[in-house]
């Protein structure tokens, strides 16, 4: 058994302009210890999906579908399901670390509530392990360190922070939503690397959700590649950088810049990803396709696994996209 | 923190000196005197009066006189319509009746309104939050000139419960129906600030945050969203917290319970020069200090705001 399934998530929003469908029927397991990359453009879906998993989703958005962690139905769950989850086994990371700590509290106050509450502990047992948790993620004097408010730390210390939060618990999946993007790029790669080693150390299974394909190469087994709220290709990740078999993936490939590509425009992707208020109907990523036929607008053939442990929703044959 | 408030104490006496020259000049402005009657005074007696209250001075050495009693003597002078009567005696006498009803009315407004607000917003879009909206704009439009004469006659003429008027000292059966007269339309209004601010604080990433960490909704609510969603409420607090003791001339006219709401609006009609001032310097000081009052507490709040 997986530890995370997912089964025809679909998540939608009701919005003044009418119903959003940001996640269309998206199905994946994910064994313990493993490591998933959900790349995507903007508005994919990508966010709304890892919400959707931590019963975090507006209140103007809803979710059907499966989602299955050890075996347990988490999708919708009543807080007395969920509550006890979040944090003790699946803990999140999220995108800007600047907003998702609580400027009014002092660190130490907001890691050690994490242990309090789910542990029970004393809060000066919890303050001492969330101090040990700080220096995990290399945050220098972290004894003192850990009385300061949020603001009182550069951008990457704080994510250090978030990160350190979210382990507190030693969570069995760890899912971070884009954890590098407001950083630096200096900074970017030091977390990406810190995530790595946390991610050895502890052996979670970790979900890193990011529109760097760079990113997913160097810290994911596999990837899952959405595109208007459906997953276009899933892989490991060493088959997808080397022959990419959905024209999504390659066109995304291709607008990596290269140091060895001078002068040269850099590739894109002609067009922008599609207005989500319209039901999907056909593939999504048609009007944007190369190879796209007739037939790619009126309907998607249900995604096939085409070699071990890879998956294609595509209507056109590997071999057609010459 | 002390020197920042001890800067602002400094500030302040400049503030109220350019609030007594303002206020000063004014008054002498507008039209009439304290002596201006129906029927006029012949020429002699008004000179002679005038000289008396000093009157007949040029107006800057009015002010310096006036400003110089209250430096030197802490005396605001003499009321110019009661001839036994002084400003300080006058406000002693007024101040505390208006302190006492509208600090409850404060605490009333307080409470009420914060728990309202948080529930509206906690329930948003539920009949709980329409109700509480209801609530708040049905307090909002009853001003307590019409607040005052329904409460008169509901529980003076119909039940019989409550006395129609007067002080007595502050018994509590006097001072229930000007503590809700005074204190509805604050309370909409505290209920309303409360509830859109926690909305904003609700959609916060921080608040999805403490959700993520699996607390219980009323541990987010109490622990992570409280606090910040108070900050807008609180800078309203200030000013209205001075406006409330300070007392309305509404409750005093309809409960007879003599606060200076009542003396502060027969000077104005009256030109009573000098408990006019005195109410207006009484206000200001007030003002200024529940200001300061409002930014420690802000700093209190958040860690950003640091002086």
């Amino acid at each position: 058994m997986a530890l995370l399934e997912l089964r025809d998530l679909e998540v939608s929003f009701d919005t003044n302009d009418g119903v959003v469908n940001a996640v269309n029927g998206v199905s994946f397991d994910l064994a313990k210890g493993r490591t998933l990359g959900i790349v995507g453009e903007s508005g994919s879906g990508k966010s709304q999906l890892a919400f959707a998993i931590m019963g975090l989703l507006a209140k103007n958005g809803h979710a059907r579908g499966s989602v299955r962690f050890g075996g347990q139905e988490i999708l919708n769950a009543p807080p007395r399901v969920i509550n006890p989850i979040r944090a003790m086994k699946i803990a999140m990371v999220f995108q800007d670390p600047m907003t998702s700590l609580n400027p009014y509290m002092r660190v130490c106050d907001q890691m050690a509530e994490v242990l309090v509450h789910h542990k029970g502990m004393a809060r000066a047992g919890a303050v001492a392990e969330s101090v040990r948790m700080l220096d995990a993620v290399k945050i220098p004097d972290a004894a003192g360190r850990i009385r300061l408010y949020p603001h009182e730390f550069s951008g990457g210390m704080r994510q250090r922070v978030m990160i350190a939060m979210s382990l507190l618990c030693r969570p069995q999946l760890l899912i971070a939503d884009e954890p590098t993007t407001a950083l630096d790029v200096t900074v970017q790669a030091q977390i990406m690397a810190l995530l790595a080693d946390l991610q050895r150390d502890f052996g979670m299974a970790t979900i890193l959700i990011t529109h760097d394909l760079g990113v997913v190469a160097g810290f994911c087994e596999d990837v899952l590649v959405l595109y208007g709220g459906q997953v276009m290709e899933r892989s490991p990740v060493d088959p997808l950088f080397a022959e990419p078999a959905h024209p999504y993936t390659r066109g995304l490939l291709r607008a990596i810049p290269r140091v060895d590509q001078h002068g040269e425009e850099l590739d894109s992707i002609p067009g922008s990803p599609p207005n989500m208020t319209r039901a999907p109907k056909g593939c999504p990523f048609a009007p944007r396709c190369n190879f796209a036929a007739e037939d790619c607008h009126d309907h998607l053939d249900p995604i096939t696994e085409f070699a071990p442990g890879r998956w294609r929703a595509c209507n056109r044959k590997v071999e057609e996209l010459a | 923190m002390l020197a920042y408030i001890a800067k602002r104490l400094a500030i302040a006496v400049p503030t109220l000196l350019l609030l007594i020259i303002i206020s000063f000049l004014l008054m002498h402005a507008a039209p009439g005197g304290p002596f201006t009657q129906e029927r006029a005074l012949p020429a002699a007696v008004l000179a002679n009066l005038e000289a008396k209250y000093g009157l007949d001075q040029p107006l800057w050495r009015q002010m310096a006189t006036y400003v110089w009693g209250i430096v030197s003597d802490f005396d605001f002078g003499p009321s110019f319509i009661y001839k036994d009567r002084t400003v300080n005696e006058i406000i002693a006498q007024g101040f505390p009746v208006t302190l006492t009803y509208g600090s409850l009315s404060f605490l009333l407004a307080v409470i009420v309104g914060v728990t309202l607000g948080v529930f509206a917003a906690i329930y948003h879009n539920s009949w709980l939050d329409y109700l509480a909206v209801g609530i708040s704009i049905g307090a909002q439009v009853l001003p307590n000139f019409v607040m005052a004469p329904i409460l008169v006659l509901v529980f003076t003429l119909w039940l019989r419960w409550l006395p129609g008027g007067g002080w007595e000292g502050g018994q509590w059966q006097y001072i229930i129906m000007p503590v809700i007269a005074l204190s509805t339309s604050f309370m909409a209004s505290i209920a309303r600030i409360t509830r859109s601010s926690m909305l904003e604080v609700l959609n916060s990433n921080h608040i999805r945050t403490a959700r993520a960490k699996g607390l219980p909704e009323r541990k987010v609510i109490l622990r992570h969203a409280l606090k910040p969603a108070m900050l807008p409420v609180i800078s309203y607090l200030g000013p209205a917290f001075v406006t409330m003791i300070t007392g309305s001339v509404v409750v005093d006219i309809y409960f007879s319970t003599g606060g200076i709401g009542k003396a502060f609006v027969d000077s104005a009609l009256n030109r009573d020069y000098a408990v006019m001032m005195g109410v207006t310097i009484l206000v200001g000081a007030l003002t200024i200090l529940f200001n300061l009052v409002v930014d420690i507490l802000y700093a209190w709040i958040d860690p950003k705001i640091r002086y």
